[in-house]
């Protein structure tokens, strides 16, 4: 009975133990599929505000238009049907505030009670009109005609230039300013991070003496360990002023700005990585090039950085990872301007400080959340793209190697 | 001839490595110098500010004056609760792959997936908790939705940092407790747990560091602006440190007049930080062994 007893909690105690090891695979699947779900669902949204419609004169011979171009002719960028594939007529704007324009208080009624039989005659009356306004305005046997609108489409998401989720009366969703100013950044802060930190990876590696090296170690995990709205705080009261000063600008929050903190932020990963790779260098080797005459640094360059390669490549990489979904730091040092960005001395704005920023305001299950979760979505496919090519490339040296 | 031309290759090839390493010196020194222009200048700034009023009172006239007591109470709050969730399940996820485990397919897809959860952004963490916790679950921005989010956060670092010290344990010690009849599970309770303790416990303090400073999963989770009392339950909305600094130094109602408060804030999260890997580092030298963090 006691070894019934025994075998069984044995047993139990392994199925707890096996549990807890899918709870870490669970989570990855649960997050692909929170994710993906309300991300994929903006692709089911139309950029029309729902509850809101766009009405034009029956006669008019546009039936759809899309998204861009309904903003273009609210912004005035297009004056004539003829640039949407209509009559050269120049484009009446409509939006509900004009109503008093062409309506009489008591015609609308104190309660808006005339309101949709107004709108009604005004876009009956007006042949080149285009009309925007709540559904609940809209009559049952309305004379004018209902634009479609089509849902947004993948093309348009990741080709349009312009991120302004909440603009009346057609939200635009173009993701190319905020991967740019994402990947922008990024570079940027690899490319001051890089020789630094191979260099601080090759002194503690194979020059520094082991006192210095024991006390640069923990310094270096120190900086690691500082919370990423540390950086941003110190970015934003020192660094951003610094250069907004050095280049005379009018802002100082610029993709430069986030490009100094992440590569900051960046360096511990590179160093700890590339040391490491830099350290597995076997002793062999090193020895037999001192040992036909080359110099120490000659050994460095000619030996341990081409055995360590992939350490050293797998550690920049993890840095750009790093830097990639970096949030609160850039968040508030970049500027946050949604524009695509054309030097590293304006405003940019990332994916992670996008989602960070607007989360918060924007309602839940709509269109500009469903937005944010695709923005999430595609960030998760760079990292996990990112964390595949690491794997990749630390496990083809593992392979060479035996 | 030869033996001066010799002399001359020699020369230059030492006067080249001199130079090569005063670069790769310098440049590893100003890494160092880097860290301590940051620690310094929040120290200096900070300090002025800290005192047993800025550390226990409330918040008060739009956070431009008072202190942040809510602020730490509130990360206590949150990094207690990701512990609780995190610690066990992370230490029994990775005896499950050190002690029961054999190497295969399982083994390869879990670490896999580990390795993955790890390079997940945290900010990606946030939009995850928020539509599970906070939405799907209706937990609504609470401590508890935050917790979980910061819990699932900090797996992957307690199951790695408790992997290494698993590992640390040599394989004798298993096979003679396993010799003397006793099972697997006695074996890994009373042989390899006890040895690996010290290290294991080097991990949590470690996570607890990282934890305690994170600001984009709690951003849409648990984190309240300005909430000028202590949180009674778990479901409960709260101030937290690094949610606070960030609103304070950008959005604040009054940026200028709130600075010495985000510096005196800015100053608490490094000093946590600071414990914490002071600690883990006297720890680990305590004890001999060492724990990778990456």
């Amino acid at each position: 009975m006691k070894t019934f007893y025994k075998k069984f909690s044995e047993k139990f105690i392994e199925g707890l133990l096996m549990l807890s090891g899918t709870v870490t695979s669970l989570t990855v699947i649960l997050i692909v599929i929170f994710l993906f779900k309300e991300g994929l669902g903006v692709f089911d949204k139309k950029p029309v505000e729902e509850g809101y419609v766009i009405a034009i004169n029956k006669n008019n011979a546009i039936r759809k238009i899309t998204s861009a171009e309904i903003k273009n002719i609210y912004d005035q960028k297009i004056t004539h049907w003829n640039e949407v594939g209509g009559k050269p007529d120049s484009i009446v704007l409509f939006r509900l505030e004009d109503i008093s324009n062409f309506y009489s208080d008591d015609e609308i009624g104190e309660n808006f009670e005339g309101l949709p039989n107004c709108i009604n005659r005004l876009v009956d009356s007006l042949p080149n009109i285009i009309a925007f306004f709540p559904e609940k305005y809209l009559i049952k046997d309305f004379k004018g005609k209902q634009l479609e609108i089509d849902k947004i489409k993948l093309a348009e998401f990741f080709g349009g230039k312009e991120w302004l989720p909440t603009a009346q009366p057609s939200a635009q969703l173009g993701v190319l300013p905020l991967i740019m100013g994402t990947l922008w950044v990024s570079l940027g802060a690899i490319l001051l991070a890089l020789p630094l930190g191979l260099a601080a990876a090759v002194y503690m590696s194979e020059i520094a003496k082991d006192n210095v090296r024991r006390i640069m170690k923990p310094l270096i995990e120190l900086l690691a360990g500082i919370p990423s709205v540390v950086y941003g705080f110190f970015g934003l009261v020192i660094i951003v002023p610094l250069i907004q000063k050095t280049f005379n600008l009018p802002v100082g929050e610029t993709g430069l700005a986030g490009s100094i903190i992440l590569g900051i932020m960046a360096l511990p990963t590179i160093i700890t990585i590339s040391e490491d790779a830099m350290r597995n260098t076997p002793r062999a080797m090193k020895e037999a090039s001192l040992a036909l005459g080359a110099s120490k640094w000659q050994t460095i360059y000619k030996v341990v950085v081409p055995y360590s390669i992939s350490g050293i490549t797998a550690g920049a990489i993890l840095g750009i990872g790093r830097a990639i979904g970096e949030t609160m730091a850039v968040l508030m040092v970049t500027g946050n301007a949604a524009v695509m960005p054309h030097s590293i001395l304006e405003p940019v704005r990332t994916i992670p400080a996008t989602i960070a920023a607007e989360l918060g305001e924007a309602s839940n299950g709509g269109l500009h959340y469903k937005a944010l979760f695709a923005l999430g979505c595609i960030l998760f496919l760079i990292t996990l793209f990112i964390n595949l090519t690491v794997e990749f490339v630390t496990s083809r040296n593992k392979h060479n190697k035996h | 001839m030869d033996v001066i031309d010799e002399n001359k290759l020699a020369k230059s090839k030492k006067r080249k490595q001199a130079i090569a390493f005063w670069i790769f010196r310098i440049l590893s020194y100003s890494v160092v110098a880097i860290l301590f222009i940051i620690l310094s200048f929040i120290v200096i700034k900070g300090i002025s500010v800290i005192n047993w009023n800025f550390i226990s009172q409330m918040p008060e006239e739009g956070m431009t004056k008072g202190g942040i007591y809510p602020a730490i109470i509130g990360t206590l709050c949150l990094v207690a609760g990701s512990m609780l969730f995190a610690f066990p399940i992370g230490v029994m996820a990775a005896i499950y792959m050190n002690e029961y485990v054999k190497a295969g397919l399982i083994k390869k897809i879990i670490k896999q997936m580990t390795n993955n959860l790890a390079g997940i952004p945290s900010i990606v963490f946030g939009l995850f908790g928020m539509s599970l916790f906070v939405n799907k679950l209706g937990f609504g921005d609470s401590i508890l939705a935050g917790s979980l989010t910061l819990g699932l956060l900090a797996l992957p670092v307690v199951i790695r940092t408790t992997e290494e010290s698993l590992k640390a344990v040599e394989d004798t010690f298993r096979q003679a407790s396993l010799g003397l009849g006793a099972s697997k599970w006695e074996t890994t309770r009373k042989v390899v747990l006890p040895i690996a303790f010290p290290n294991i416990i080097t991990g949590l303090i470690l996570s607890i560091g990282r934890v305690s400073g994170e600001t984009a999963p709690i951003l849409f989770t648990v984190a309240a602006y300005f909430l000028p009392k202590l949180p009674t339950s778990i479901f409960d909305q709260a101030m937290a440190l690094p949610y606070h600094l960030y609103v304070i130094s950008t959005s604040g109602t009054n940026i200028e007049e709130s600075r010495p408060i985000a510096y005196g804030t800015a100053l608490v999260l490094i000093i946590i930080v600071l414990i914490a890997n002071l600690l883990a580092n006297a720890l680990r030298k305590y004890f001999g062994k060492k724990v990778k963090m990456n």
